[in-house]
């Protein structure tokens, strides 16, 4: 089983990226679970969103305390919480940024795994025209780690999206895949 | 990680805050993305920023200008779409993080 | 989908007729998905705006009375506020069915899953029944129909899933063929000589003063539908089973037959529990198994002393607590199994209060108890309450 934790902020669309990674998933042929951090939310207050995965239907539903790869869609995010909390030894984090993964790595702010980087805000800007950068870091995501796959997150937008919507999305995870440094 | 709010020594029979304070104590311009910025030269000082805004963070200074108060703007942009002159514009809000370089 | 969105989604398919109810976190979607439903006519449904929950159950009696197929859904505060027409929808013999997603009642205040306001009713006549995942919660609102609508029970059901973690959890969920669930559930055709059915062309009067030389025997009555109800769910279940290939059961007696220690609780806990007992066996060897408590009223006493009577320990997690004497899961257990022959020895746990995470290292602790229990043959306290910040209350670690 692997287990993904999402950070970003209200707003940002990490609860809809949990989702359609979970989507994608069960495309895959593999059973899947998401849900968000519960409680009353605001825009731009910081939430988490988590995704299990496996090959057999998931059972447990506790919270993520151990995930296997953190997603990070707000950079600024590490600056005041520990996004790494509990990652495992071999984990690794997909980080919205446009430093590389050694400049991260310099800032000190992320004491633990592997690091993979895309600068998605400005891919998502360039591509579908806003910030939202959800979508494209689960491109960067799928290029990184094989833990799903690209056609199925693909299927998965154009079920959540309109066509236009969706075409557009499509294209910047395109080039997040190819992106993707780490 | 910050101090607990309660101890075993004071921890009460039920959730009872026994020095509440008002939205006064909570700075929540922290939560801001996006900025206004007043111009005053294009402001026609007919107060429907401060009317409108639902923090009360807009207020006349003793001067005669509008004000933003940063400490509790939290960037809702209401202000700058109903100035009629269109004397206030939304910044992305600028913070150091490891989006930039420095 | 989310758990909210399978529960809606079910109501849909099972044709409901009316649908009445009022927002509460974290039921809302499913009202609005009903709504939805209703408006752009995927539902032929009248649904009745209520301006509260005693309005919303209100409504779903009166509906129910005249034949109608009836749905509803709330939880903690409004499921409280109903209590006294929950008691009138049972006494009145009303095959309404409701999704509870369980949360807490205040104070203190909270949105957060626990059982405590499905317990207030357990008394009340309704069946409750505790899903474990948004697949089952959609299978069993198809069967809640099915059962509170057959001949020999006639009583409402509530169908009670984890808020937040069940009703805004997405999971994989199989939708079955619309005409599928039309044939395995018929429209609801009640019976005027029979059914409280208030009919034009038949005029009657129902719910007036009773007398006291026919409480007890109505009472009576009452309680023989919910002994009734445990074989309709069984027949139900296996109907479905047949149907749809997914069967659940009264109870489900996970990896029990060679276990010393059986945790025995309800709703998502039990998905944990499965996975953590998988665990200890594999790497620990532990004998451990998990029963858990599908149909909480009928208490399926018979089904809970067989799958136990070989084990050595039962460690009962409730999810709520019963003031005075403790936990009222674990009440309801030793007294299924208070004349059996061969007993384990209880343990009273618990867990997840106002939405306290049960984590998988909370219900191994629970294993751990149990199998030192099952080894010496005593408990080492009364109750234990799994998860508690011991730095803020109780006594000194």
């Amino acid at each position: 089983m692997r287990e993904i934790r999402f950070h970003g902020r209200g707003g940002q669309g990490a609860v809809v990226a949990s989702e359609i990674l979970a989507d994608a998933a069960m495309r895959d042929g593999k059973y899947s679970q998401s849900f968000p951090t519960f409680g009353p939310e605001r825009r731009g207050a910081p939430l988490m969103a988590f995704t299990r995965i496996d090959a057999k239907p998931v059972r447990v539903r506790s919270q993520i305390y151990e995930p296997d790869y953190v997603i990070v869609l707000d950079a600024s995010l590490s600056q005041s919480q520990d996004v790494t909390n509990g990652l495992k030894p071999d984990g690794a984090v997909i980080m919205n940024t446009p430093l590389t993964p050694e400049k991260v790595k310099e800032a000190g702010k992320l004491p633990k795994g592997k690091i993979y980087c895309i600068d998605a805000s400005s891919i998502a800007m360039k591509t579908i025209g806003s910030s939202i950068a959800n979508t494209v870091v689960l491109g960067a995501f799928s290029a990184a780690t094989r833990e799903v796959e690209l056609q199925s997150l693909f299927e998965a937008v154009k079920n959540r999206f309109s066509a236009a919507v969706a075409e557009r999305n499509i294209q910047a995870m395109k080039e997040a895949y190819d992106a993707v440094k780490g | 990680m910050s101090k607990p709010y309660w101890t075993k020594e004071n921890f009460p029979i039920t959730p009872i805050i026994r020095n509440p304070a008002g939205s006064l104590a909570f700075k929540c311009g922290l939560w801001r993305t996006t900025t206004p910025i007043i111009d005053s030269q294009k402001c026609t000082k007919c107060g429907l920023c401060e009317v409108y805004c639902p923090d009360e963070a807009v207020h006349k200074s003793e001067k005669g200008v509008f004000e933003i108060n940063y400490d509790y703007c939290k960037g809702c942009g209401i202000c700058a779409n109903e100035c009629p002159p269109k004397a206030i514009r939304m910044v992305a809000e600028v913070e150091e993080s490891c989006t930039s370089e420095s | 989908m989310s758990g909210n969105r399978a529960v809606a989604e079910a109501a849909k398919l099972a044709k409901v007729n009316v649908v009445s109810a009022y927002p509460i976190t974290p039921q809302t979607s499913i009202v609005e998905y009903l709504s939805e439903f209703v408006a752009n006519g995927e539902l032929a449904a009248e649904f009745v705006q209520a301006e509260s929950e005693f309005g919303a159950m209100s409504a779903c009696i009166g509906a129910s009375s005249v034949g109608a197929r009836v749905f509803t859904a709330t939880c903690s505060q409004g499921l409280a506020l109903m209590h006294e027409l929950n008691y009138v929808a049972a006494g009145l013999r009303l095959p309404i069915v409701m999704a509870v997603t369980n949360r807490q009642l205040s104070q203190p205040l909270g949105m957060w899953c626990d059982h405590s306001d499905a317990m207030g009713e357990r008394d009340s006549g309704w069946i409750q029944i505790y899903v474990e995942s948004c697949q089952e919660a959609f299978d069993t609102v198809i069967q809640a129909f099915k059962i509170s609508e057959d001949r020999e029970v006639l009583l409402p059901t509530m169908v009670c899933l984890d808020g937040f973690i069940l009703s805004h959890t997405s999971e994989p969920v199989d939708v079955p063929d619309s005409q599928i669930i039309q044939d395995f559930l018929p429209p609801y055709k009640p019976d005027s000589e029979y059914h409280t059915l208030l009919d034009v062309q038949k005029p009657l009067a129902a719910g007036g003063g009773c007398p006291p030389a026919f409480t007890m025997e109505f009472d009576y009555k009452k309680y023989e539908a919910q002994e009734n109800a445990k074989e309709v769910i069984r027949k139900v279940d296996t109907e479905f089973g047949d149907t749809f290939g997914r069967r659940y059961g009264l109870v489900e007696a996970y990896r029990c037959e060679d276990a010393d220690v059986i945790l025995a609780g309800m709703g998502t806990m039990i998905g944990t529990a499965k996975e953590v007992a998988d665990k200890l066996r594999q790497e620990k060897g532990w004998p451990v198994g998990v029963l858990k408590l599908r149909s909480y009223r009928p208490f399926p006493k018979e089904d809970v002393a067989r799958a136990t009577a070989g084990s050595k320990a039962l460690a009962v997690v409730s999810r709520a607590v019963s003031y005075g004497v403790g936990a009222p899961v674990y009440s309801d257990v030793a007294a299924a199994i208070s004349n059996s022959g061969q007993k384990p020895v209880l343990l009273n746990f618990i867990a997840g209060m106002g939405g306290r995470d049960v984590t998988q290292k909370n219900i191994a602790q629970v294993f751990e108890q149990g199998l030192k229990a099952a080894q010496t043959g005593e408990v080492q306290s009364e109750i234990e309450w799994v998860g508690l910040n011991k730095n803020l209350v109780g006594a000194s670690p």
